[in-house]
């Protein structure tokens, strides 16, 4: 199979949107908090946070959306601990973004090894199924690709509308956006600057959960430690590489995911198999590094990323 | 709520949060423990039987602390000047491949030379791997957060591939493991019949060494300015790009010291299981230190006591060892803001 038969299947879209979908969740979430001015370095511990509460929420018995509601909230519990530490504190977000991440997922760990003490390998659940959306998917080509997959992937694009609709449209979108880039004009309006990046933190810390969550709910049944694998450090390039903007970060996470669904192809053809796998697997950490690479020349990172604001200092 | 800074704090005020944070820890591995049906107090007693309880134990902690002393070092010196490196991982197996690749004989050099053209090589290879995301950092503005931290995916792929291949043991029974280093390349150990090795006193050498250029160098003085106020010390004129690749340099090259440390001084080979993120608690190490060289040894002691110690606790009581990763992880988050309240003040509006 060449590269242009892969290319033009119906499966290598269908596989790649799958991929994004997890990456646009979490990618959303740090443009959210971004936008607002807070670098979120808990993306990936609170991702692996969200794989593990979403799963084990159904593994006990809650319905699929159920599940990922807990891996929501439970986001939104770490987030406001990021935001309680970055923003009204104003310490490091590196440090407190790492420090999260080592947490949430030591927090993880713990409570599955309580949880579950005496299991060899996780106990699987019946995750999303894929729900053809009728009429769109008969569509001859790319319609199958983009509407036979699990509700959990819509709810990602529409997720892309509703963060671009929110941010650019709305009274609180502008706030929100005001406050990454001159968050003393949102205070001279009267608007708290604290409440609105503690805001944008703790939703933007439960979308990336439940991008977590879409990694034991939809794209598997189960739940393993290493499951997450880097994926939160990928979000954050992307968000880079959409220059801060939903519905460029979605297409960079389409981009990226497509490159994924093809090095997974490729390493099934005869000439791929001739190359080391691990220099397949390097290629997603490999495209983000050269992703910030091209983008960094473009300067539209928001003016306060990670300026603390200290209302009555000037 | 805003902050107010504190003129002139007290003892107390420098004293009581930091307490309190470490405190804190301690309350919430007990609520963990009690979560998991152990009793806290049972628990926190054999974390410190199991770490340093008996000779063995003891010696088991100090081995544990090397690694964590040198990535607490790299940490430490690239925090000072605001160079975040997240990327000891990877530097720590730089320096790993290095001493697997020069220590299996390609050299027949003996110990007196073989193992400083190791451990600089080792230094000079994880000083370039950092290089290049300092490099990113200082000519292209790229966030070298992000940069380390796929670095350490990508590194770790590599020394996978390495592993099954060109550095496979051809008589490792088909398990992804180098070839056992020489006698010649091994770090002898301190005393004969004791299990500790000369990665230890080379751990304490270097942060009693990076202590001397923090404090008494023109690149000590330099590298904390930078951190403090870069567009300051540009000001000053202070070379700024330069003195941030020669943290970068010097950062990446400690992290490799464990890497060589660990090889040559604890396991003899290369295995992908080498470090179980070193790297990363090596952030907690020098958090913890207050990214001072001498503290950094008394932090990875710390750390190290506490992660064999679980260790043990766990295989006796059955509660999940990651409760000693919960307690440091929560000690760094709470010790950071314990800091930052020793010198301001919460002010209500």
């Amino acid at each position: 199979m060449d590269i242009f038969e892969i290319l033009t299947s119906a499966a290598f879209w269908a596989a790649a949107i799958r991929i994004a979908s997890p990456l646009i969740f979490a990618t959303m979430g740090e443009l959210i908090c971004e936008r607002a001015g807070v670098l979120n370095l808990g993306i990936e511990g609170i991702m692996v946070a969200g794989a593990f509460a979403g799963w084990i929420a159904v593994y006990m018995g809650l319905p699929l959306w159920g599940g990922v509601a807990v891996a929501f909230a439970t986001g939104m519990m770490l987030g406001a601990l990021h935001g309680l530490l970055s923003v009204p504190f104003g310490l490091s977000q590196h440090v407190v973004g790492i420090g999260l991440t080592l947490l949430a997922t030591s927090l993880t760990f713990y409570t599955y090894r309580v949880v579950l003490p005496e299991v060899s390998s996780p106990p699987k659940i019946t995750a999303f199924q894929p729900y053809p959306i009728p009429g769109l998917s008969e569509i001859p080509g790319l319609g199958s690709a983009f509407f036979t997959q699990t509700p959990l992937t819509y709810a990602a694009f529409a997720l892309v509308a509703l963060v671009a609709f929110v941010l650019y449209r709305t009274p609180l979108g502008l706030a929100v956006r005001a406050a990454g880039e001159s968050p003393a004009a949102v205070a001279a309006q009267g608007l708290s600057v604290t409440a609105i990046r503690m805001g944008a933190v703790i939703v933007g810390s439960g979308f990336m959960a439940v991008g977590g969550a879409f990694l034991t709910l939809s794209a598997f049944d189960s739940f393993f430690f290493d499951m997450v694998n880097g994926r939160g450090w990928i979000c954050i390039a992307l968000v880079v590489f959409g220059a801060w903007k939903p519905g460029k970060a979605m297409l960079g996470a389409i981009l990226f995911a497509a490159f994924d669904a093809l090095q997974i192809r490729l390493q099934q053809t005869p000439i791929g198999a001739l190359v080391p796998y691990q220099l397949f697997l390097m290629m997603p950490y490999l495209l983000s590094i050269l992703a910030l690479v091209l983008m960094s020349r473009r300067a539209e990172v928001p003016a306060a990323l990670m300026v603390p604001f200290n209302k009555g200092e000037r | 709520m805003r902050l107010e800074p504190i003129a002139q704090p007290s003892l107390a005020r420098r004293l009581v949060p930091p307490a309190l944070a470490l405190l804190g820890a301690f309350l919430v591995a007990s609520v963990l423990a009690l979560i998991a049906g152990g009793n806290p107090l049972a628990v926190f007693g054999a974390i410190v039987k199991g770490a340093v309880g008996s000779k063995f134990a003891l010696l088991e902690t100090l081995n544990r602390a090397t690694p964590l002393i040198f990535t607490g070092l790299a940490v430490a010196v690239a925090f000072r000047a605001k160079l975040w490196n997240i990327g000891a991982e990877a530097q720590l197996y730089a320096g790993a491949v290095v001493t697997a690749v020069l220590g299996t004989g390609v050299l027949p050099w003996p110990p007196a030379l073989l193992l400083p053209a190791i451990a600089l090589t080792a230094m000079l290879a994880g000083a370039l791997l950092l290089l290049v995301p300092a490099l990113l950092k200082t000519r292209l503005g790229v966030d070298e957060v992000v940069t380390t931290l796929l670095l350490n995916y990508i590194f770790l792929l590599f020394v996978s591939y390495l592993l099954e291949g060109p550095l496979k043991d051809p008589m490792g029974m088909g398990w992804p493991k180098s070839a056992r280093l020489i006698a010649e390349a091994r770090l002898p150990r301190i005393v004969e019949g004791l299990r500790l090795h000369w990665g230890f006193a080379l751990a304490l050498l270097s942060a009693v060494a990076l202590w001397i250029v923090n404090a008494r160098t023109t690149l000590g003085f330099e590298m904390r300015a930078v951190g403090q106020n870069a567009e300051a010390a540009r000001f000053a004129g202070m070379p700024v790009t330069g003195v941030v690749l020669k943290t970068a340099l010097l950062s990446g090259g400690l992290a490799a010291l464990a890497g060589f440390s660990e090889v040559s001084g604890l396991k003899g080979s290369l295995t992908l299981d080498l470090s179980p993120g070193y790297g990363y608690t090596g952030i907690v190490v020098a958090m913890l230190a207050l990214l001072h060289p001498l503290g950094v040894v008394a932090a990875a002691l710390f750390v190290a006591a506490i992660f064999v110690g679980a260790d043990a606790m766990s295989r006796a009581l059955g509660v999940p060892s990651y409760i000693a990763d919960i307690m440091l992880a929560s000690a760094l988050l709470m010790m950071v803001l314990a800091i930052l309240l020793t010198k301001f003040r919460v002010v209500r509006d």
